[in-house]
């Protein structure tokens, strides 16, 4: 019993290598899919959009009125900004951020793929000669690796904003000095290793939305399925590199 | 009788598909289990049998989408899986495929569906050339009028005609027909047999056909075969298997 699960999860680990293998086989491959890739960029920043800004703004929002009463008490209300400024750019924001891009994106490409899939569409562009893993999945995994971090980039800011409109009600604080004020506390070593993060999880997304919708079985039922499972995963796979990355930063950048 | 060993007798340079006892499983379903069978240059082969016997299983051996477990399989007188991938890809070209559903890119237009074999295959760059080729291709249909349709405003049988635009486009030399006119009116049914007879005419296109339709067989079938618990039960010309004294064969025709 244990035996034939670890041998199915040694197999799963084996095909998603090859699917890696035959990804970056063809990224550089002539005849790069330009039109498909900024079309798959346009729609993943488009639709994850509001999503993404919503969230960014609520983020920075709530995290100051929860902040501001405790930090008050010590006399510390004027290190607002900037805490929550490096908490939000270093840890919250990337995580948070990914792992709804996981929801949004993710689901959609598995599904998406799935649906080509049962409909026997990536077998017919497959025997028609084409190239579906160059069409359908290099586009979409390069175009999840540049907007994933676009996105987290803008919600950073827009949470900063969200700070200075939790921390303005009722008082008439500058925009500027605010911003001054998170800003001198964010250095370079907060900004880079969350972004370099950023383009991991946007790999991961991208990589498990194809992966299981390339890969879902027959049937129509299997498509929800594989957009199921490609949330499941992702935001696991999210959570698991972050776990590494902040190991990785910790040891490159603080010591 | 005499036509199948005439068929036997003929030097093997024409034969374009060949199969020699393939076995398919998947896991412990058996599909196929000893399937034998020759495609001859020019000729329309129609294969008929129940649901799930896996005809369409078979086809997809041909070019590569799936792989028997053993058996040879020849194309063009090569192993299909010892098949190199730039070779399979060739090989591929001069196949043309048309699935049970149309299997139509949903997230473009006809158009659109058209252009992707000449533009990612054929590299065609030219546009005028592209045009020319999409409108030949849905003349050929007569859907003309599609053109900027997307898939999803289309009837089946629409679909599975576009479909048929979109590999025909490629001039290929064996055409397979996974159950062409499998959920069609009549007349439609009856236009894509006609369509399928052209082909063969003018271009001498070799083809496999997978269908129940008896009024397609009729028209477009040289030879018939009748796939059974993953064999051909049954080799014959429309007339000899029509009055075959096997109760299963027969039935097909009733
Ligand atoms: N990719 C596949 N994986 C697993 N089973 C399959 C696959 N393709 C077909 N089968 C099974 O093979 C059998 C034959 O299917 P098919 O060739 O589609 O039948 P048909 O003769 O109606 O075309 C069915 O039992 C089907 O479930
Ligand atoms: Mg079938």
């Amino acid at each position: 019993m244990l035996r034939k699960a670890w041998n199915k999860q040694a197999e799963e680990i084996g095909n998603q290598v090859f699917f890696i293998s035959r990804f970056s086989h063809n990224v550089f491959r002539k005849g790069f899919e330009w039109n498909e890739f900024l079309r798959q960029c346009y729609i993943i920043g488009y639709r994850s959009f509001p999503l993404v800004a919503i969230t960014g703004f609520i983020l920075g929002f709530v995290m100051t009125l929860q902040s501001e009463p405790t930090m008050k008490d010590f006399g510390a209300l004027s290190f607002v900004p900037g805490m929550v400024a490096v908490s939000i750019i270093r840890e919250i924001g990337p995580v948070i951020i990914s792992l709804i891009c996981a929801g949004k994106i993710a689901s959609s490409i598995g599904a998406e793929l799935g649906s080509m899939k049962v409909a026997e569409q990536i077998d017919a562009m497959e025997v028609s000669g084409a190239n579906p893993i160059q069409f359908l999945v290099v586009t979409r995994i390069l175009a999840c690796i540049i907007m994933v971090p676009l996105l987290t980039l803008m919600a950073d800011g827009l949470a900063i904003f969200g700070g200075y409109v939790a921390s303005n009600i009722g008082g008439n604080l500058s925009l500027s000095l605010y911003f001054n004020k998170a800003f001198s506390a964010v250095g370079f070593s907060d900004l880079l290793p969350a972004f370099i993060k950023t383009i991991f999880f946007g790999f991961a997304i991208g990589f498990v939305g194809c992966y299981r919708g390339y890969n879902s079985n027959r049937g129509a039922a299997s498509v929800g399925l594989a957009a199921n499972s490609a949330v499941v995963n992702a935001s696991l796979w999210v959570i698991v590199i972050d776990a590494i990355a902040v190991q990785l930063t910790n040891i490159i950048v603080y010591t | 009788m005499e036509e199948r060993l005439h068929i036997a007798d003929k030097h093997t340079e024409n034969i374009v598909v060949e199969m020699q006892h393939v076995k398919k499983a998947f896991g412990s379903n058996e599909v196929l289990s000893d399937i034998n069978m020759q495609l001859k240059k020019g000729e329309n082969l129609v294969i008929m049998g129940r649901s799930g016997q896996g005809k369409s299983v078979a086809i997809k051996c041909i070019v590569g989408l799936l792989e028997q477990d053993e058996g040879g399989l020849k194309v063009f007188g090569k192993e299909v899986k010892d098949l190199s991938e730039n070779e399979l890809k060739a090989l591929r070209v001069k196949v043309g495929f048309l699935f049970q559903s149309g299997a139509l890119y949903d997230s473009m237009t006809v158009k659109e569906n058209l252009e992707f074999p000449l533009t990612r295959v054929l590299k065609l760059k030219d546009a005028k050339e592209i045009d020319k080729h999409v409108h030949e291709a849905l003349e050929g249909v007569g859907l003309v009028n599609a053109i900027d349709k997307i898939p999803a405003d289309l009837s089946g049988g629409m679909r599975k005609r576009i479909g048929l635009a979109r590999t025909l486009i490629m001039n290929p030399e064996i055409m397979l027909y996974d159950e062409p006119t499998t959920g069609l009116d009549p007349i439609t049914s009856k236009e894509i047999s006609m369509l399928i007879m052209n082909l063969q005419k003018k271009y001498q296109t070799s083809a496999i056909i997978i269908t129940h339709d008896m009024a397609c067989a009729k028209i477009t079938a040289d030879r018939i075969l009748i796939m059974d618990g993953g064999k051909f039960i049954a080799e014959g010309s429309y007339e000899e298997l029509e009055n075959s004294p096997d109760e299963l064969v027969s039935s097909f025709f009733k």
